[in-house]
């Protein structure tokens, strides 16, 4: 994987000393943007998001206040995204959204991660049959679409938001799984690996201290992707009334909600938190695309 | 290549028996009372009884296990708890849609993702490639319920210019006799046009849908794989004898790109197989996905073990065919040295 950081302050030419530090700055982010502009509208969209997720819920109304005598409402300026069937407001809706969806996107990326990366220093580090036994098994659950296994493990559990976190995870370990063993792979052929190892360093202490470490990168760029896939594959579940259910106010509810209204012409109902699940996913797959993330179905 | 053969032959089993397993447990060895789940809420303890027996969902566990992989060796996924027909049957039925479907869609992302992935490579770094990166980006993040949401409201709700979400054909229209199963090809072969051309105007939307997200993962390793063609020491060679632009780009560059841009599409392609629940529910589409969505909201877990097996076995299938064809390509992998799965 190419690391590229962004040009380092070595330079110390007459300019900076000059105290034109702000102006240099600035310059520093406008080359910024020309060399990584993916980059940068992925962490300015993320940046967005995570102030409408963490901040926006006190500043808007109750998601679920319902008002009989404004239902359908289209957008104005004071329900920007219209009302919904009992009167709700589509916006307030939205935005205590991006706080649920986010939180458990990100949830699922965490826990999915660090399974992945234990097993897959276990698998790769130790190898033999361990990894032999560890492979097969990544090879029957990557035999499913994410979506597909996520599905049937909720189907057969609980509808919980909970049971929803687990089942995602599960369909995203054999990810992480693979990811770190095939760097631990590179990373056990270092000499610093050998010096661990000839300190006295037991081979789990090896592997989990020294080599686990070391082995994150992919996995860490990896999660960046999930956490989008993550509330993708959340928001669709939803939108078949699988797992979160109504009225919880969490996007893909919101589009199920709303797509029989399509049809009688109240399309705000479901296009806008439609549209703020794939901005958000986007802002995640710009910055996971602009390290190198693999693609992954 | 005899020994090739049979280790991913057996490889590939011991997946698909991997799959029956955890699918089977996943659906039987869950909290709760299997029977309960089964028959729904409003049912009677007669009902839960009669299912009960009827699975034989009071057995102890490695008897049904051992059961239900025997059934599967003979081809006998179960019975579906909804209709009271065989699984295996039922999706059989429907996987021809499901197919037509997965079909046009994988055509118009190949359609999509090649020439702009080649266009990308070709002017890596530009507003252009910037431009084709950005969409990869949209196509990977793209909820297909909300695309296709928006391409009924317009498309077919607006301007009138698809036919609305109701399936395959229109209501009433008699489907042509079944020889393929894909109603477009059925109707050029019983000469019936008009439903070719119905047909095609039905599957114009799920496939867009479809077609839109799925090119995404298609540019992404065109453009790949073509940098690393023009990077090599055959396209500079070709370069310095003046090998002219386009035919480096497209002859020489593509053709050593083929090779990984062929396996996405298979994989694509693999997991369009077991059709796409959201899209299928969505238009109404009578394949697999949506027997799946049917199977989940009336809870019969049966038929949707059945579907989720099916998928994966599929999927397994469809690589073991891949690998098959690198193998009789390429000599270094049936030699033993590549294949590392």
């Amino acid at each position: 994987m190419t690391t590229t950081l962004p040009d380092r302050e070595t330079d110390f030419s007459a300019e900076e000393f000059d105290g034109a530090e702000e102006q240099s700055r600035g310059k520093q982010l406008l080359g910024l943007v020309r060399r990584k502009p993916l980059l940068v509208m992925g962490v300015t969209l993320l940046v967005l998001f995570a102030g409408l997720a963490i901040v926006g819920p006190f500043f808007v109304g109750d998601p679920l206040a319902t008002d009989p005598a404004n239902t359908f409402r289209s957008p104005s300026a004071e329900h920007w995204f219209g009302t919904d069937k009992f009167g709700r407001d589509v916006f307030a809706r939205s935005v205590h959204a991006a706080r649920l969806d986010l939180t458990i996107g990100i949830t699922i990326a965490l826990i999915a991660m660090v399974v992945g990366s234990i097993i897959g220093v276990m698998s790769g580090y130790f190898g033999g049959v361990t990894d032999e036994v560890i492979m097969r098994l990544t090879d029957v659950v990557l035999a499913f679409p994410g979506f597909v296994l996520a599905l049937i493990i909720v189907a057969a559990l609980e509808e919980t938001t909970v049971n929803v976190i687990i089942a995602v995870s599960v369909a995203f370990v054999p990810y992480f799984i693979r990811l770190t063993r095939a760097q631990v792979l590179k990373e056990r052929e270092l000499e610093y690996v050998d010096g661990a190892r000839l300190a006295g360093n037991s081979p789990w202490r090896v592997a989990f201290r020294h080599v686990l470490p070391n082995s994150l990168a992919p996995s860490v760029v990896g999660a960046t992707l999930v956490t989008g896939f993550a509330v993708l594959t959340v928001a669709g579940l939803a939108f078949l009334s699988v797992g979160i259910q109504p009225p919880t106010a969490e996007w893909g509810v919101m589009v199920g909600e709303g797509a029989k209204d399509i049809i009688t012409g109240e399309w705000w109902t479901s296009l806008f938190p439609g549209g703020m699940i794939v901005v958000a996913v986007m802002a995640f797959h710009f910055i996971g695309d602009e390290f190198g993330g693999e693609a992954m179905s | 290549m005899r020994r090739y053969l049979a280790k991913r032959v057996g490889t590939s089993l011991l997946t698909i028996l991997g799959i029956v397993v955890v699918v089977f447990f996943i659906v039987r060895v869950v909290p709760g009372d299997a029977a309960s789940l089964r028959a729904g809420p409003y049912a009677n303890e007669e009902r839960i009884q009669q299912i009960s027996d009827q699975y034989g969902l009071s057995d102890p566990i490695p008897e049904q296990f051992v059961d239900y992989v025997s059934g599967f060796a003979q081809g006998d996924l179960g019975v579906s708890i909804r209709t009271n027909q065989p699984v295996l049957g039922e999706l059989l039925d429907r996987l021809p849609a499901s197919l037509e479907l997965a079909v046009y869609s994988v055509l118009l992302a190949t359609m999509i993702g090649v020439p702009l992935g080649i266009l990308a490579a070709a002017k890596q770094g530009t507003w252009i490639d910037n431009l084709a990166r950005v969409y990869a980006v949209m196509g990977s993040s793209m909820a297909l319920f909300w695309l296709g949401l928006l391409l009924i409201f317009f498309f077919a709700f607006q301007l009138g210019w698809f036919p609305g979400p109701v399936g395959r054909l229109a209501v009433g229209t008699e489907a042509p006799p079944t020889l393929t199963g894909f109603y477009t090809i059925d109707g050029v072969l019983s000469g019936r046009f008009s439903v070719t051309w119905e047909a095609l105007r039905y599957l114009a939307l799920p496939v867009f849908t479809l077609g839109f997200a799925l090119a995404a993962p298609i540019l992404k390793m065109v453009r790949a794989a073509m940098i690393e063609a023009l990077d090599s020491d055959f396209v500079r060679t070709a370069k310095a004898v003046g090998v002219s632009r386009t035919r480096m780009l497209y002859v020489d560059g593509f053709r050593n790109a083929l090779i990984p841009v062929i396996t996405t599409i298979g994989i694509v392609f693999g997991f369009m197989l077991g059709g796409n629940i959201i899209v299928e529910f969505l238009f109404s589409w009578p394949g697999v996905g949506r027997y799946a969505f049917d199977a989940i909201s009336t809870r019969d877990l049966e038929s949707l073990q059945g579907f989720v097996i099916m998928v994966g076995v599929l999927y397994v299938i469809l690589n073991i065919v891949i690998d098959i064809a690198y193998a009789l390509i390429d000599p270094r992998i049936r030699l033993g040295k590549a294949a590392a799965t």
